[in-house]
């Protein structure tokens, strides 16, 4: 599961996204554009959130305060696709017991096989984020609507886990054409997800977090050498100290936003906090 | 009417008193597989469960019973590898149990996966860097150890033991249970201690994660421990249900006593590394993701510190001093009460680590989220306490569980009546080779 690669080797392809919660205005098209895409199923009533599946989940937050200095924020978390402090020691894929989801070297991509899932959850017990859901029933489409479903991502069967794919299926249709087309390198713009081409605030911007070239990498500046944390002062990742090394960067001026996105002890500075601890 | 399938020597309830008991248990029985059914036709919609509780009710169930039936891998242990031999009047029922804790494991388990046909995967597809794989592999091959322990208990049936084959089979199991109960023990080693690194290991969820020596983390040491600890507890203090219940002695206080001290001194050194280890998870491992201990047990109705000092102090502390004090130790009040004691504290911890664990929010701007089980999830928790209730109401009656209850309670035969004697041939012929086995063995020795 470890990436080799030597100095002198072009790195792999590290897929990630940068979203500037400064620009978000939380109207969720990422949500509807993802759930359409996917093919995620809903049900009549979907009042219960903890019961609804939603690969892409756009959370309100705020920074505590009363009138006039009230501020709000709206943060969108796709899965985050996380790396571990080795390659490949995602939260989840170190612990399913099937292999039933797997970290991709060659993309970053934290992948879900639903036909070889079966449903124990311990994935979803592993994730801080929240990022898997579960099939507690079959999907069910209203009449008509089925014919309107994605033929390239398959819809999941009821006692299984899903969650975001990064639009995985894009990229299987991108290299495929790019392979047919003189074998070359999928481009930035023939490999976007559904969400990132949907936000019409242009907050989420996706591409290859290793190729200098692309907008993503020049936005999140992730660091190589340690654990790609970012070198852009106004970018954090969720969680960063529990050490899950994610492909999601969220960037923000307001140094409140920044520290919503991690615990700090009452008397500790976000910047000079520990860094992580390698995991076994 | 079964008189026949009653071992020699001992007195049973009569059968209507035994069938009745057994139909409270088998309705309750009924209405828990009706609830299973229901979760494997209609799906796991049936449970309160939701993305928040990925594991709940169930799991902590699984992680319960699985420590509590530690008994049978710890005094197997005790008995065969380290030699204490006076738990031979014990053993039966601490395989019984073990037996059953451990059934039961599998059918919940078997219940909880939301695609049980394909639970072989977890096999076929193993991910070996995942504790539940480790759980699966070493649970099933533990399990068909305890079946092969229960099975010479079987065999001894009086009708059974009047085959010869069976007979024999059954001595010659008990010849090499030496080594069935070391790999037992090796087994229960790490499928207790993958238990307990299914929650160490997880480096997102801050309350469960644990520091780690090579690649296990503290839990894993500590659910083995535990399970050593309280198990035998359990063991003893079913076998004192069993004796209110029956009326009887069933073994004599030097084998309690002998028990109730190992697990009372197992107990102590036990939470003294628990005390320890979360002393450090308090101060060093929370503090080091940015969370001060505080944190995991205010804003919320129900997860306080009384859930720590109840585990700790009030389960783990009281019931280890109750039972390395010889004079509360050999006094059955105090004794049962340090059981009890232990039963809470051991299941407490594995509440905590399942659901507390889940119900804590990790990232700031979440929220605790609490789950109230659904009756189908209580039902199918308490199927297999029906189930063990009947397996021990069969196994009780008609095979020789307990070595001591003849000694115990002597048959006594009213003045003037002749003791019933055999005059079966087949009953004489295999009474003639046991006799004439024993004679052999003792030549042996």
């Amino acid at each position: 599961m470890k990436q080799t690669q030597t100095h002198n080797q072009k790195p792999p392809q590290r897929y990630g996204m940068a979203i500037d919660l400064d620009k978000c205005t939380g109207c969720g098209a990422c949500m509807v554009a993802c759930s359409a895409e996917n093919n995620v199923p809903f049900k009549e009533d979907e009042t219960n959130k903890l019961l609804s599946i939603t690969w892409m989940k756009v959370f309100r937050i705020t920074n505590g305060r009363e009138f006039p200095h009230a501020e709000v924020c709206y943060l969108p978390r796709p899965c985050q696709h996380c790396a571990g402090q080795h390659e490949g020691h995602s939260p989840c894929v170190s612990v399913c017991p099937a292999t039933a989801t797997d970290y991709s070297a060659q993309t970053g991509i934290v992948s879900q096989i639903y036909t070889r899932c079966f449903g124990c959850r311990y994935c979803m017990g592993a994730c801080p984020y929240h990022a898997r859901y579960f099939n507690w029933w079959d999907p069910v489409w209203p009449v008509g609507m089925e014919k309107s479903l994605s033929p390239n991502v398959s819809p999941r069967m009821r006692g299984v886990v899903e969650k975001c794919s990064f639009c995985f299926h894009r990229y299987q249709l991108a290299r495929d054409k790019a392979y047919a087309e003189d074998k070359r390198e999928v481009g930035e713009a023939e490999y976007q997800t559904a969400c990132a081409q949907a936000c019409p605030a242009g907050a989420i911007v996706f591409g290859d977090l290793n190729n200098p070239e692309h907008a993503v990498s020049r936005i999140a500046q992730p660091d190589r050498h340690d654990h790609y944390k970012s070198q852009n002062p106004r970018a954090f990742r969720l969680l960063e100290r529990l050490g899950t090394n994610t492909k999601v960067y969220y960037l923000s001026d307001r140094e409140w936003v920044r520290k919503a996105g991690d615990n700090y002890l009452a008397d500790e500075n976000p910047s000079a906090s520990t860094p992580p601890k390698e995991h076994a | 009417m079964d008189s026949a399938l009653i071992p020699d020597g001992v007195r049973r309830c009569p059968l209507w008193k035994f069938l009745l008991g057994l139909s409270v248990a088998g309705a309750v029985l009924l209405w828990g597989v009706y609830a299973m059914l229901l979760c494997w036709v209609k799906g796991l919609n049936q449970t309160n469960m939701n993305d928040y509780y990925g594991f709940a009710l169930w799991i902590w169930a699984d992680l319960a019973v699985i420590a509590l039936g530690g008994g049978a891998f710890f005094t197997g242990l005790l008995k065969y590898v380290i030699g204490k031999d006076e738990l031979k009047n014990i053993i039966n029922y601490a395989v019984l149990i073990g037996f059953i804790c451990y059934s039961s494991a599998l059918l919940i388990l078997a219940i909880d996966v939301g695609q049980p046909l394909r639970s072989w995967f977890i096999f076929w597809h193993a991910n070996v860097h995942s504790m539940l794989t480790e759980v699966a592999f070493c649970l099933s091959c533990y399990f068909a150890v305890l079946t092969i322990e229960y099975i010479p208990l079987v065999l001894e049936n009086r009708q059974l033991d009047k085959v010869p084959f069976f007979h024999n089979l059954s001595h010659n199991m008990h010849s090499a249970m030496a080594v069935f109960a070391a790999t037992g023990a090796f087994l229960s080693f790490f499928h207790q201690g993958s238990l307990g690194g299914v929650a160490g290991v997880l480096f997102g969820r801050p309350f469960a994660f644990r520091e780690h020596i090579l690649i296990w983390p503290y839990t894993f040491f500590l659910f083995t421990w535990s399970a050593a600890a309280y198990g035998p507890s359990f063991t003893l203090f079913i076998t004192w249900l069993t004796e209110k219940i029956t009326h009887k002695k069933l073994v004599k206080d030097n084998v309690v006593f002998l028990l109730a001290k190992i697990s009372g001194w197992m107990i102590l050194t036990y939470i003294a590394a628990k005390s320890v280890d979360t002393l450090y998870w308090m101060f060093q491992t929370a503090p080091a993701q940015g969370l001060q201990w505080h944190f995991f047990y205010q804003n919320n109705a129900f997860y306080g510190k009384w859930i720590l000092f109840t585990e700790i102090i009030l389960c783990g502390w009281l019931p280890a001093l109750i039972l390395v004090y010889r004079p509360l130790r050999e006094r059955a009040s105090w004794r049962v009460t340090a059981f009890v004691l232990g039963i809470i504290g051991v299941s407490l911890n594995r509440w905590v680590m399942v659901l507390q664990t889940m119900a804590v929010p990790v990232m700031p701007f979440d929220e605790w989220v609490l789950y109230i089980p659904s009756w189908q999830e209580v039902a199918t928790t308490i199927l297999p306490v029906a189930y063990g209730v009947i397996l021990i109401m069969i196994s009780y009656r008609y095979l020789p569980i307990f070595p001591q209850e003849k000694e115990l309670n002597p048959i006594t035969i009213p003045n003037g009546q002749e003791p019933e004697l055999t005059t079966d041939p087949q009953d004489l012929a295999v009474k003639t080779m046991a006799v004439s086995n024993s004679v052999e063995e003792v030549a042996a020795t």
